[in-house]
């Protein structure tokens, strides 16, 4: 299955929405749009996973990506990601630094 | 972002030049070996003396029959390594093996068979055991794919500790057993994920290096034998059987269903180190999980049998392993293996140091006999990669090679002092004829180590292999029947006693008594010069019901229970003031060996010993009483450690100190908690001076210094 990816700002808060699928094959994408999302200059990088049904690593490295490009002072947040998505998040350590929210 | 055109490099090899079997490829690098992803595609690099053909095997992940095989172009070849990069994979969703052709000729040593899918020595991350005990489907006739890994985990600031061997404290552990008991309470139970939510507690308890049972690809179903009392599966539960050395084991990851089981590992060691506490890991470079001439072909014997393994002349495999197959870890192609791996281990995964099983192997020659200067010995102690790493030798192995202070050391080496742990133990339960000996030990074992010094000993009571602690003061025997072994396998000569009962009690006195023993052990180990080793558990009194070789049982005999922090507070207590103890007097922890010198400023010898009568050791053979006084570098303050193992309490005089000095109780295991210990500094000004009086099997601690001492 493809990913979909959008883009907006919300006040202070860029939003990226993915659905689909988080691969090697579709990891790109999100890069392209985390490229540009750090680019706004907002304080809070909001990336809504609810639409996401599977995550390889390619995802998780797309995190760790994102945490690379964004300034120091942006949290990122990482909201309604599905059990299994945010479990694989939460045991390859990325919940440290990114925050991991239920809606 | 993409770069702008003018700082574009054009790479030549991002392009193919050949197609085989309809995917385009071109020769590949012979270095690095195994599959690492380069500019558009993946090449894939596997070394094989006479092979006369090879192929690779692709497979899309999880399904059965291979979707593509492609045999690398003679053109390929360079030297005895075949290289290829293949374009257009993804990387993420394929597994691969090789299929070498070649002789089957056994007494020559060969035995290539090219119906058989062989996985690469070198692959990062192998898949078909991802998930802990999940029966697998044996019906497929490729068991352990190799993965490609991307090596790009965010380490951050992450720097190696570089803690002095001197100052540690290790805790021997297995990554499942920590927290698989449901008493663990941790979100993923058995697992690296679950280990590092265990951390506070390692923090607390005051270790500062945890030494993994292996990490390495095992194969916990390949135990065929069962409980003949339940009829359970056994397992191989510890995993001194390697199927792949370059990769984490996937069934101790929670992720690893995900194939992510690299980075949940590293995201543990980085947050360790963050907790200040190193890791070690226990590898097995002796032997494989191939066996014999009866046991699988996995790997190694299906790409050069004759390099990678020790052949009698008739091609049999010899066996100084007792496991049934040798590594031919001396031979040139073998050691630049061996070191390949262990250089992945510190530089991707910034681990800190090895535990090398049964590692008198790895000083044979390749027809097994014992070398005075074993090149790889040699080679990992100068690598560059390795330099500041822990080098720790179980310097014995299963065809009579015992080199405990022997070990080739290259000024590196140190090694499992297994004469340190036979001695305590026997003074422990009170043998005669043992205070000369355990005086040589508690002070570094000069005997073993002179030109070393004293963090060539790692000192230990317990370790994964024999009894608990808790288990050495409460079995005289070992009661293996759970095995399946008829009770035969196991060591016999474990030097323990049962303080008056075999195995559990209600018995108070006995229960009273057993607890005191372990209190000794610790006060004794944490006391010693070297480097002491504590066994996961034994600071509560975990318990295996008498099984000195859980090998195979993955079950409560193993497991970490989390309920006797609390059931055993008291002996959990005394162990974490202990480890504070030590830390906070450097003369413990001298890396040079006592010499019975005076020191200049107190007026005290470094070491002096004594008995009931101060400055009067007895030696004798019915002597059962020794005292150690210390007054090292780096410190103002005098530890006395007296140690009684006889069943009658006895006065000590206690020597006298200079400069308005006086004695200070720290700790005395024979009397009752909370009593038995305090904290370092507020340690209590003993009344009566001169005099203690130490109970029957007790060990008592004093710390001469200034009243008003700051601490």
């Amino acid at each position: 299955m493809p990913l979909s990816v959008s883009l907006s700002i919300e006040g202070d808060t860029t939003v990226i929405e993915l659905a689909g699928e988080l691969d090697a094959k579709t990891a790109p994408d999100f890069h392209q749009t985390i490229e540009k999302a750090a680019g706004h200059g907002t304080s809070t990088v909001e990336i809504r996973m609810a639409g996401v049904g599977y995550m390889a690593s390619a995802g998780l490295r797309s995190l760790v990506f994102a945490q690379q490009k964004v300034a120091d002072h942006v949290t990122i947040k990482v909201v309604g990601a599905i059990e299994p998505v945010s479990r694989t998040i939460r045991t390859a350590g990325l919940d440290r630094s990114i925050v991991l929210s239920d809606d | 972002m993409t770069e702008p055109a003018s700082e574009q490099v054009l790479r030549v090899d991002a392009y193919p030049t050949h197609e085989v079997g309809g995917y385009r490829v071109r020769a590949g690098k012979p270095f690095p070996f195994g599959a690492n992803v380069v500019p558009g595609g993946v090449s894939f690099s596997v070394f094989s003396d006479q092979a006369t053909s090879m192929t690779l095997v692709l497979y899309k992940r999880g399904e059965p029959e291979p979707t593509a095989e492609l045999e690398f172009p003679q053109e390929f070849r360079t030297g005895s390594v075949f290289a290829m990069t293949v374009f257009g994979l993804d990387h993420e969703n394929i597994e691969y093996g090789y299929r070498a052709d070649g002789p089957y000729d056994p007494v020559t040593g060969h035995r290539f068979d090219a119906r058989q899918v062989l996985s690469d020595p070198y692959a990062r991350l192998i898949a078909g055991r991802d998930v802990w005990g999940v029966e697998p489907d044996r019906s497929r006739g490729y068991q352990y794919r190799s993965r490609v890994c991307l090596q790009d985990f965010d380490w951050g600031d992450d720097t190696p500790l570089g803690i002095p061997a001197e100052d540690l404290v290790v805790y021997e552990t297995h990554v499942r057993g920590f927290t698989r008991h449901p008493s663990s309470r941790v979100t993923a139970p058995g697992t690296f994920a679950g280990l590092r939510e265990k951390i506070p507690y390692l923090k607390e308890l005051g270790v500062n290096c945890i030494e993994l049972l292996p990490v390495f690809e095992f194969d916990e179903s390949d135990n065929p034998r069962s409980n003949p009392e339940t009829g359970e599966k056994l397992f191989d539960y510890w995993g001194y059987n390697t199927v792949s050395f370059f990769a984490p084991k996937a069934g101790y990851a929670a992720t690893g269903r995900y194939g992510m089981q690299g980075d949940e590992f590293r995201t543990l060691i980085k947050d360790l180190h963050a907790a200040g506490i190193e890791v070690i890991l226990d590898v097995v470079f002796n032997h494989t999980a191939e066996g014999n001439e009866q046991g699988p072909t996995i790997s190694f014997k299906g790409l050069d049998n004759a390099t990678y393994y020790m052949l009698t002349p008739e091609g049999y495999y010899f066996n100084f392993s007792g496991t049934g197959n040798t590594v031919n870890c001396n031979h040139p192609v073998v050691r630049n293996y061996v070191l390949d791996c262990l250089r992945h281990w510190v530089a991707d995964y910034h681990v800190d140091g090895f535990r090398f099983d049964l590692a008198a192997i790895l000083g044979r020659d390749l027809d097994g006999t014992p070398l005075h200067n074993p090149p790889l010995l040699e080679l990992l102690a100068y690598d560059p990669v390795l330099r500041h790493t822990k080098l720790i030798a179980e310097a014995w192995d299963a065809g009579g090679l015992y080199e405990v202070g022997n070990f080739p050391a290259y000024g590196r080496w140190a090694e499992w002092n297994g004469k340190y742990r036979d001695t305590v133990r026997s003074f422990l339960k009170g043998d005669p004829g043992i205070t000369g000996d355990l005086a040589t030990r508690i002070a570094g074992s000069p005997d073993l180590y002179s030109s070393r010094g004293t963090s060539a000993s790692v000192n230990f009571l317990t370790a994964h292999d024999g009894f608990s602690l808790a288990d050495l003061v409460s079995y005289n025997d070992k009661h293996n029947e759970a095995n399946g072994e008829g009770n035969n396998d196991g060591g016999n000569d474990n030097a323990s006693w049962n303080c008056g009962v075999e195995g559990p009690t209600d018995d108070p006195g006995v229960n009273a008594l057993r607890t005191r023993q372990m209190k000794n052990a610790m006060a004794i180990l944490l006391t010693s010069q070297g480097v002491p080793m504590l066994l996961s558990g034994d600071e509560v009194a975990r318990t295996q019901q008498g099984n000195n070789n859980t090998y195979c049982q993955d079950n409560e005999l193993s497991w970490f229970d989390w309920d006797l922090v609390d059931e055993n507070s008291e002996l959990l207590r005394f162990t974490r003031e202990m480890i504070a103890f030590r830390k906070h007097h450097r003369e413990l922890r001298s890396t040079a060996h006592p010499t019975g010198q005076l020191r200049d400023s107190l007026g005290l010898p470094d070491i002096s010993w004594h008995g009931e009568r101060a400055w009067q050791p007895d030696w004798s053979p019915e002597s059962r009483l020794l005292a150690v006084a210390r007054c090292g570098t780096g410190d103002d303050d005098v530890v006395y450690v007296a140690m009684n193992s006889h069943w009658e309490a006895h006065d000590l005089e206690l020597p006298a100190l200079p400069g308005g000095r006086s004695w200070h109780l720290f700790a005395d295991t024979g009397a009752e908690a909370p009593h038995d210990i305090r904290t370092p500094g507020g340690e209590l000004e003993l009344e009566n001076a001169g005099k203690y009086l130490i109970g029957p099997r007790s060990v008592v601690i004093l710390v001469g210094r200034t009243p008003d001492a700051e601490f």
